[in-house]
């Protein structure tokens, strides 16, 4: 022992770090302590999740219940959340999954491109993608509204879909880049011997082998989109086309007449990611880490 | 003839197959080259048109007077620097500020700390540590409104939970107006944030743990650094060019923030939770001068610009490394 003041719990930690048999039977040991405070520190977090559903499901009223279940469960939340926002949890519906198809249309090609071809300029391109998701969506926010009002795109669900894309389609090329990276250039180019365009090489073979990254892009695309209120808040004026974040936002005026149709309705706007997360968990764990760092 | 000239000079030497299937050869390679960027054309239009024409549309009506008349006469006549003296003149501009700089740097110390603490607490695998540290996320994938109502209601002054809790555990004897007092608004909104932020911290510093190497963590074992030690000496030194990107895009988005603010607060109570971003949509979707909203938002860009530099470069460090 090197020095005389190292105290006995050191010394034995110092011993079982020496011996992988100990260490190791010690980790098990400690594993399902790890996994309890584990789970407490998730119960934590998700608090406000399981407080939403909690008042959700309490008698509606302008005052919330402190009780932590409903003891009566009533389902009038849910009932007021459908007639209300029924019809912007569909508006949120086409727009998300009218952005997915757009992002995958534009990006993917776009990706394989920055991946394989050797453009001169393709560091360029890179960082003006990074750079682009720099860019606030108040600035967008205010250039699309000018803009659309002359299109007359505004309060359309096309003129969601296209601001939505600005938000995915960085995003998407620079994920499916990454993967499209990995994509050996020998398959493609015997598929171009034996007679098959650039196009339908694409189509036909890199894009079946990179359908992993296609559905990670896709499922975050859709996740942006559904998620969105900027664009829902600015580029909507007359009420007709309500996406149910803005539906939301409407409900939180500065008086909430019905808590458990505004929980309800933030349960329901919640079912995407749930959702997404309980089945597609592998795609969302891909998207998470490789959007900001690749 | 025309194609035989745009051939490289390179290209044109192994002059030795028949001609004809040369000139061939060479007008299909100009295909490929044109299809090639056909591939990326959509994108490059989508760019320009959602990303380039913002940031250039912002500047130019930065200068003009941009409001509800122009959108019936179609005049918005050049004014200068009016409109930046007009916001930054203004009391609330000053506000605005201290509340972006105090609302960054609370949110993106708390979620940093958490994040890292949680991302250290996983880095060691135990039973159900994937499937728990998947769930973590939840709060990062909602709406962010609905993660403001649930706030609204969990801080609500009279019945919500936190108050309800808080009184009974004898913290406080009167309920905290959390988003209703000047006092405690921001505070109450950097909290929420908090919250939002975590899950993006821990999986970007959790998947920097994982990628350094355990054979650092053996050798600096045999030296004696275990624990906290380790942690200065190994950990903090591989993990710091995550941290910087982590960082920098964390002050990136939240510096650009509406959704949270707005769902909770609306810049109120009395200004108290105005941040840039904040006013710059007041200008352009309240009061409709858009001309004003484009000037604090080109500020937003700047300041976002800043950290954009700090943070390519951290990441090309990182990319050369």
């Amino acid at each position: 022992m090197p020095t005389t003041t190292t105290s006995t719990a050191e010394t034995s930690a110092r011993e079982t770090t020496a011996r992988p048999r100990t260490r190791a039977s010690r980790r098990r040991a400690r594993g399902p302590v790890r996994t309890a405070i584990a789970i407490v520190l998730l119960a934590l977090l998700l608090f406000p999740v399981y407080w939403m559903l909690n008042i959700s499901l309490q008698p509606s009223g302008n005052a919330l219940s402190g009780t932590f279940f409903p003891a009566h469960p009533s389902l009038d939340g849910y009932r007021s959340a459908v007639a209300d926002q029924g019809g912007h949890l569909l508006i949120s519906l086409l727009v998300a999954s009218g952005t997915v198809v757009v992002t995958l249309v534009v990006a993917a090609p776009c990706a394989y491109a920055l991946a394989q071809f050797r453009f001169r300029w393709i560091s360029w391109a890179l960082l003006a993608i990074l750079i682009s998701q720099m860019i606030p969506g108040i600035v967008i926010a205010n250039a699309l509204y000018t803009a659309y009002e002359r299109l007359g795109l505004l309060d359309s669900v096309p003129g969601l879909i296209i601001a939505n894309s600005a938000n995915a389609i960085p995003f998407g090329i620079l994920i499916m880049r990454s993967f499209m990276l990995g994509v050996p250039p020998s398959i493609v180019e015997a598929a171009r011997v034996d007679g098959a365009g650039l196009v339908r090489a694409f189509l036909s073979i890199v894009v079946p082998i990179s359908r992993n990254s296609l559905i990670t892009v896709g499922l975050f695309a859709f996740l942006f989109a559904w998620s969105d209120f900027v664009f829902a808040l600015t580029l909507t004026t007359k009420g007709q086309v309500v996406p149910v974040t803005l539906g939301i936002y409407t409900y939180l005026g500065a008086h909430i007449a019905n808590w458990s149709a505004v929980m309800a309705t933030a349960v329901l706007a919640s079912i995407p990611a749930i959702v997404l997360l309980v089945v597609a968990q592998r795609y969302i764990a891909a998207g998470a880490t490789g959007g900001a760092v690749k | 003839m025309s194609a035989t000239r745009t051939l490289a000079p390179g290209s044109v030497a192994p002059a030795t197959g028949p001609a004809p299937a040369a000139r061939r050869r060479s007008g299909s390679r100009r295909l490929e080259e044109l299809s090639k960027v056909l591939f990326v054309v959509p994108a490059a239009l989508a760019i320009v048109a959602l990303f380039g024409y913002p940031v250039v549309k912002n500047v130019t009506m930065s200068f003009q007077d941009y409001g509800l008349k122009t959108f019936f006469t179609g005049e918005a006549p050049f004014v200068g620097l009016d409109n930046y003296v007009t916001v930054v003149s203004d009391a609330v501009f000053s506000k605005a500020v201290v509340n972006t700089a105090l609302f960054t740097l609370g949110s993106i110390a708390g979620q940093f700390v958490l994040g890292m603490l949680l991302a250290l607490f996983f880095h060691r695998s135990f039973p159900l540590s994937g499937v728990l540290r998947a769930l973590f996320l939840l709060p990062w994938l909602l709406p962010l409104i609905v993660g403001s109502a649930a706030w609204r209601a969990i801080m609500e002054q009279d019945s919500g939970i936190l108050n309800l809790t808080l009184e009974r555990l004898g913290v406080v004897d009167t309920p905290v107006p959390w988003l209703t007092s000047p006092n405690v608004a921001l505070l109450a909104v950097v909290l929420v944030n908090i919250w939002l932020g975590i899950p993006f911290n821990l999986t970007l510093l959790y998947s920097g743990l994982q990628d350094i190497p355990d054979e650092l963590y053996e050798a600096g074992a045999l030296d004696g650094a275990t624990g906290w030690r380790a942690f200065w000496q190994i950990t903090w030194p591989n993990l710091r060019p995550v941290v910087s990107v982590v960082l920098m895009l964390g002050v990136i988005y939240t510096l650009k923030v509406l959704d949270i603010i707005l769902g909770l607060t609306q810049g109120g109570p009395a200004n108290a939770t105005q941040t840039i971003a904040i006013q710059s949509y007041q200008r352009s979707f309240v009061e409709f001068t858009f001309g004003e909203g484009a000037a604090l938002s080109n500020i937003l860009i700047v300041i976002s610009l800043v950290f954009a530099v700090i943070y390519l470069r951290a990441n090309r460090r990182q990319v050369d490394e």
